[in-house]
């Protein structure tokens, strides 16, 4: 009608989207389990509102009004695909419940189930974290596969088979019980934290895109923690996101250089986010069930209170990494616990336990680290070559100019190996 | 399955380059990044390409043959060099272009190469 009433409907249409995108999801898929089929519902039912909404006005209750429509949608689409009397049962399946939600003030919230759903063990665990982002929050393939270094094609066709999965495989949407619980929760936390740290590894946020995924995964690690609260992981991975994220501007000069943790001002950390992590961790203790995410966001803590009191905690750290490699004895722990050992013991005994796995033959960090402990060894040559090993193997610049900036400063003994 | 990675970049602005920063990129940034991808087993073959203009483009059009001074395709940036890799998957081989140098100052064109008699 009107440009005034065009871009109310816009933006009223834009903020249920962000607010509630995934909750419609979630309750559409809920009954159909068909992920595909409530996006598609749901993405006719806001191309109708930017229609609709400007001529007729905004409805009081917009989630309803979408709800209700992509309903009507998702049936018409069901009923083109499926015939006969087990349709029928179907259907009713489908529409049972809906009537209620739409009258009802708040739509139920079955988000976290979704969240399950997606990172069932029946799920390639690689697509877990890709699928929680786009049924969740909407995010498109695109975005998707650039955060997880994919081809949007290829990304494309792993979120749609994931959900052809879940709808075949008659995957539950549903929290698990008690005693199935904890396992099934570290999945969708791992997933939330790999949506995470795929965001993270772009620290400068120059990336919009990258930025922006950080930003989700953290809305996903708060709802997670808000909707389960009485689970000691749930909180802890949101902890160790919110110590790692309070750090962001820290990581980099005004000049985009990278800053190494030990380097950082911690006047430029975010004061109020440290805090919410420590409350975090303190609420979670007595909960009596530690876990790898409570020791991670430990150890983020030990770390924040080693660099603002210079007070040398690393016997402490060398601990907390124990516990949590007895937990989980992965390639990459150990390597940080060496790393936390040469602090105490010296750079030989850092590099004694420095692990020798295949699987850290690609890892920067492994390269990285071991450059450093050669370094102060005065191994200068063998030094050089990790350091090479190490910014081949780096995909960010600025980390990239920071290690030839480490091997620049090595001693003249040997130049490049070859 | 071998890929080749195609680095385009902005042959001007080389030569506006101080010294320093050609070394720098040269031989540590390209240095490395060949170190990295040969402890890998996953380099088979590189070069780097001289500029488009010093490129000819031959075509044979009824029967005679075209000569052209110049590159085949005009664009912003261009063919600077390229690196023949073997990786498991395409995604390996987007991890190795994400680490390219070239991706920095350019872009990385990944192509999957046709293993023999797949197509005719």
């Amino acid at each position: 009608m009107n440009s005034e009433g065009d871009e109310q409907a816009r933006s009223t249409a834009d903020l249920v989207a962000r607010r509630s995108y995934g909750k419609l999801v979630a309750f559409l898929a809920a009954r159909t389990r068909d992920v595909s089929a409530a996006e598609d519902a749901l993405s006719e039912a806001f191309a109708l509102a930017l229609k609709d909404w400007p001529r007729n006005g905004c409805p009081n209750n917009p989630e309803a009004w979408l709800l209700a429509v992509a309903r009507r949608r998702a049936i018409d689409a069901f009923r083109g695909r499926q015939r006969g009397e087990a349709a029928g049962e179907q259907l009713r399946l489908i529409s049972d419940g809906f009537a209620e939600a739409e009258a009802a003030p708040e739509i139920p919230d079955q988000r976290l189930a979704l969240m399950f759903a997606c990172a069932h063990p029946a799920i390639d665990s690689a697509i877990r974290a890709p699928l929680i982002l786009q049924a969740v929050l909407g995010l498109d393939a695109r975005t998707i596969s650039s955060a997880f270094l994919a081809s949007p094609a290829a990304m494309s066709k792993r979120l749609v088979r994931a959900k052809e999965k879940i709808r075949e495989a008659g995957i539950p949407f549903r929290i698990p019980a008690r005693d199935e619980l904890p396992a099934r929760l570290g999945a969708v936390l791992d997933a939330i934290y790999a949506a995470f740290t795929e965001g993270w590894t772009d620290p400068a946020g120059a990336d919009v895109i990258r930025r922006d995924l950080t930003e989700e995964a953290l809305f996903l690690a708060r709802l997670a923690a808000e909707l389960l609260p009485g689970e000691a992981e749930a909180l802890g991975l949101l902890a160790l996101m919110l110590y790692a994220h309070a750090r962001r501007r820290a990581r980099r000069q005004a000049e985009g250089e990278y800053v190494p943790l030990a380097a950082q001002d911690p006047s430029l950390w975010d004061p109020q986010m440290m805090q919410e992590a420590e409350r975090l961790l303190l609420r979670a203790a007595p909960m009596g069930s530690i876990g790898r995410y409570q020791l991670e966001a430990a150890l983020q803590s030990a770390h924040v209170f080693r660099c603002r009191t210079g007070e040398a905690n690393w016997p402490h750290v060398v601990q907390l990494y124990d516990a949590l490699y007895a937990l989980v004895p992965s390639p990459v722990v150990a390597l940080n616990r060496a790393l936390a050992i040469a602090e105490v013991d010296g750079p030989q005994a850092g590099l004694q336990a420095m692990p020798d796995d295949p699987r850290l033959a690609e890892y920067q960090p492994y390269w990285a680290a071991r450059a450093e402990l050669l370094s102060r060894d005065g191994a200068a040559g063998e030094a050089g070559h990790a350091y090479d090993l190490a910014i081949g193997l780096e995909r960010d610049p600025a980390v990239r100019r920071f290690l030839e900036r480490r091997r620049a400063a090595l001693p003249h003994t040997t130049n490049r190996a070859n | 399955m071998q890929y080749l990675l195609m680095a385009y970049t902005d042959e001007k602005l080389w030569p506006t380059l101080p010294v320093a920063e050609k070394e720098q990129r040269f031989f540590a940034a390209y240095g490395a990044y060949v170190e990295a991808l040969n402890r890998a087993g996953a380099l088979k073959g590189m070069n780097r390409l001289r500029p488009v203009a010093e490129g000819v483009t031959v075509r044979t059009s009824e029967g005679k043959p075209q000569v052209l001074d110049g590159p085949y395709a005009d664009s912003k940036e261009q063919l600077g060099g390229y690196f023949l890799i073997d990786a498991p998957d395409l995604d390996a081989a987007l991890a190795w272009a994400s680490r390219c140098p070239a991706a920095e100052h350019g872009a990385v064109e990944v192509r999957p190469i046709f293993e023999r008699c797949e197509e005719l």
